[in-house]
C-alpha cells in the first residue's frame, strides 16, 4: 500500500507538470490541448512505470514499444518525454518552430517517437508488425498503440483487431483514451461506439475497462499483462477530455487550443486550484 | 526460374525477408511450408498489410508483399504512401495482375494509374517488367535496394533473352533512326512484333524496354530523341502519369521537344475479356500499332497472344 500510494504521488507529480507542459504549448498556434489532457496520465503510467523504455535503451531491440495512434495527443508525449528526461526540457519551447520538429503530430525526429502518425488508423496495423516479429523471434517485449475513441470510426482499426486476434498477438495491448468525442462532437451522438467492451471481446480480444486517470487502475490492469494466452489485450480508458483544467474539461469545443498568454497564465494556476479561467479567445471547431 | 523459385531462394538465404499477402498466394504457393511464421497472410486487409509491412521493417525485415495491384495500389495507397513511403522503409510491392493482366475481371481490377500515383510517392521506386526473364533478372536489385518498390508483377513468358539490369537504366533493344518504340510491361512483347513489321517495311527502328520507371533512364530518353525522327511511347496505363507523361517531363526538363505518338488508355478503362481479345480490342496488338504509326495496313500475320498463365 504504501509503495504504490508513494508511486501515485510520484506520477501525479509528473502528471501535473506534463499538463503544464501542454498549457505552455496551446498557445502561439497551439496545440491539440483537450484530446492531449485526457491521454496524459496513461501515457505518464505506462512511461514511467510500465515500459521497458528509458533514455539509455531508445536503438534496444528488446526494449518495450508504445505507438502512438491517436497522433495529436502528442503534447502529452512530449511532455512527458521532457520529465522523463528522453528530451531536454528546453527544447518544448521550440514546439512549432522552424527549426525543431515538435509539430503537431508525433515524428520520429523526437527520440522516443517509435513511427509518426496524423492518419487515424495506421499504428495498429504497424504495432502489428513489430509485434508479429517479436513473436518470431521469441522475445519478451511488450508492444503498446494508443488509440483515440474517435479514431475507432477507422475500418482499419477494426481489420487490425481481426488480424491480432488471427495471429494471437497477446504481446499488444490495445489502449483507448475513451474521452467520449471525436474531433468535435460527443462520440454517442455521431458514430456510437458502446458498447466498445463487448464489440472488442465480440473480435476475441481480452478487455479491461478502466477509469484512465486513476493510477491504482492503470497499475492493477497493466499488471495483469497478458491478460490472456494468445489473445489481444485491449484496455479502454474512460478519460476526460481537457483533464485537470475544469474551463475545458469535457468540452467539444475545445479539441484544439490556441490560447493568449493571459489565458495560458491563468490556465496554469487553474491547474494547480487556484481559480478558474475566464476564456475569451475563440474556440476552435475544425478539422 | 520462375518469380516463386528465385523469392523462396533469396528468402530462405536471408532471415530478413517476409513474406506477406493480403489472401492472394498465386505466385507464391509454396512459401508457406518453407518459410513458417515469416510466411505472413493478413487476409484480405490490403491496409493492415501495408501497416504490418511497415512495422516489421522496422524491425529490421524485408517485407515482400503481395496483392492485386488495384487493391495495393488504390486501397492501401494512404497506407503505402504514410507508413512506406514517409519513413522510406523498404518495403517491395509485388503488384499482381497490374494493367491490361486484369484482363476480364473488369474496371475494379484494373490498375492503369499505378505507375502515375506510385512514381508519385517520394522516396518510391517503380518497375515494370517486360516479361518473366525481365523479371527475375530484376527482383534481386529491386529486393537488395534499401528503398520501398513497387513492381508490376509480369510473369508471361517471351522468346527474348534480357540483359542484366540495373536499377535506373532501361535495356536498349535496338536502335534506329526513323523510329523507336519506348515500352515496358507486357506490352512489351507486342512491340518486338511492333518493329520486325515497321523493319521489313523498310524503316530503320529502335526499341528501349523501360523496365525501370523511377528513377528513370533520362539519357535513355534523350539519346532517342537526338538520334531518332519519332517516337512511340506504349504502355497498359492511362495517357496521364505513366511513361508518356514521364517522357514529357524528362524532356522539359533538359529543354528538348520531339514528335511523339503515344499508345495508352486515353480517359478511359478498357473493356474486359480474355487478354488478347483486349489487346486487340484497345489497339495494342503489334501489327495494330506498327499500322498505326505507319498509316496503312500490311500483309503481315499477328503472332497469337497467348492467355495469362494466372486469373486471380
Amino acid at each position: 500500500m504504501h509503495d504504490s500510494s508513494t508511486n501515485n504521488k510520484k506520477l501525479e507529480a509528473i502528471a501535473l507538470n506534463v499538463r503544464e507542459h501542454i498549457v505552455k504549448m496551446s498557445t502561439d498556434g497551439g496545440c491539440f490541448t483537450g484530446a492531449s489532457l485526457s491521454a496524459v496520465d496513461m501515457i505518464v503510467y505506462l512511461y514511467a512505470e510500465f515500459l521497458n523504455l528509458h533514455k539509455g535503451n531508445l536503438s534496444d531491440p528488446n526494449r518495450d514499444y508504445l505507438f502512438l495512434s491517436k497522433g495529436h495527443d502528442v503534447p502529452a508525449l512530449y511532455g512527458t518525454f521532457a520529465e522523463l528526461g528522453l528530451i531536454e526540457k528546453e527544447r518544448l519551447a521550440n514546439h512549432l518552430s522552424i527549426d525543431d520538429n515538435i509539430y503537431w503530430h508525433p515524428n520520429t525526429k523526437i527520440p522516443g517517437i517509435e513511427f509518426h502518425s496524423g492518419s487515424l488508423g495506421h499504428l495498429p496495423s504497424v504495432a502489428i508488425g513489430v509485434a508479429m516479429d517479436i513473436k518470431i523471434r521469441g522475445g519478451k517485449n511488450k508492444v503498446i498503440c494508443i488509440m483515440g475513441d474517435g479514431e475507432l470510426n477507422e475500418g482499419s482499426c477494426w481489420e487490425a483487431v481481426l488480424v491480432a486476434n488471427a495471429y494471437q498477438l497477446d504481446n499488444l495491448i490495445f489502449v483507448i483514451d475513451r474521452n467520449h468525442f471525436q474531433a468535435n462532437m460527443a462520440t454517442e451522438d455521431l458514430i456510437p461506439l458502446e458498447p466498445l467492451h463487448n464489440k472488442f471481446a465480440a473480435f476475441g480480444a481480452a478487455v479491461s475497462r478502466i477509469n484512465g486517470h486513476d493510477f491504482n487502475q492503470l497499475r492493477n490492469t497493466f499488471g495483469k499483462y497478458p491478460f490472456a494466452k494468445g489473445k489481444l489485450n485491449v484496455v479502454i480508458a474512460d478519460t476526460i477530455r481537457g483533464k485537470g483544467l475544469p474551463s475545458i474539461e469535457a468540452r467539444a469545443d475545445r479539441w484544439f487550443c490556441n490560447f493568449s498568454s493571459d489565458e495560458v497564465t491563468q490556465l496554469l494556476q487553474e491547474l494547480h486550484g487556484e481559480h478558474q479561467t475566464q476564456l475569451t479567445s475563440e474556440t476552435l471547431v475544425v478539422r | 526460374m520462375s518469380y516463386e523459385e528465385l523469392l523462396t531462394e533469396l528468402s530462405l538465404a536471408d532471415e530478413r525477408f517476409v513474406v506477406m499477402t493480403a489472401e492472394n498466394r498465386a505466385l507464391i504457393r509454396n512459401l508457406p511450408k518453407l518459410l513458417g511464421k515469416r510466411f505472413v497472410d493478413t487476409g484480405i486487409t490490403e491496409q493492415t498489410m501495408m501497416g504490418a509491412a511497415a512495422g516489421l521493417a522496422l524491425r529490421g525485415r524485408i517485407p515482400v508483399v503481395h496483392a492485386l495491384a488495384s487493391f495495393l495500389s488504390m486501397r492501401a495507397f494512404e497506407f503505402i504512401r504514410t507508413d512506406a513511403g514517409i519513413p522510406g522503409l523498404p518495403i517491395k510491392l509485388s503488384a499482381f495482375i497490374p494493367g491490361l493482366l486484369s484482363d476480364a475481371n473488369g474496371p475494379t481490377h484494373q490498375a492503369i494509374e499505378d505507375i502515375s500515383i506510385m512514381r508519385g510517392i517520394p522516396n518510391m521506386t517503380v518497375f515494370a517488367p517486360a516479361d518473366e526473364d525481365d523479371m527475375v533478372k530484376m527482383m534481386p536489385a529491386i529486393w537488395a535496394s534499401p528503398k520501398p518498390a513497387y513492381t508490376r508483377i509480369n510473369t508471361r513468358k517471351t522468346a527474348y533473352v534480357h540483359e542484366p539490369f540495373e536499377p535506373g537504366k532501361a535495356e536498349v533493344i535496338e536502335t534506329g533512326t526513323d523510329i523507336t518504340i519506348l515500352t515496358y510491361g507486357l506490352l512489351f512483347e507486342q512491340a518486338l512484333v511492333a518493329v520486325e513489321i515497321l523493319k521489313s517495311e523498310g524503316l530503320s527502328v529502335g526499341l528501349v524496354n523501360m523496365r525501370s520507371l523511377k528513377p528513370v533512364d533520362e539519357q535513355a530518353i534523350l539519346n532517342v530523341v537526338d538520334s531518332c525522327d519519332f517516337v512511340v511511347t506504349l504502355e497498359d496505363h492511362f495517357l496521364t502519369g505513366g511513361l508518356y507523361s514521364i517522357v514529357a517531363e524528362v524532356l522539359l526538363k533538359h529543354r528538348k521537344t520531339a514528335n511523339v505518338l503515344p499508345f495508352a488508355l486515353n480517359e478511359k478503362w478498357f473493356k474486359p475479356a480474355l487478354l488478347p481479345a483486349v489487346i486487340e480490342h484497345e489497339g495494342f496488338s503489334g501489327k495494330q500499332v506498327a499500322e498505326t504509326i505507319l498509316g496503312y495496313q500490311t500483309k503481315h500475320i499477328q503472332p497469337e497472344i497467348l492467355k495469362p498463365q494466372f486469373a486471380e
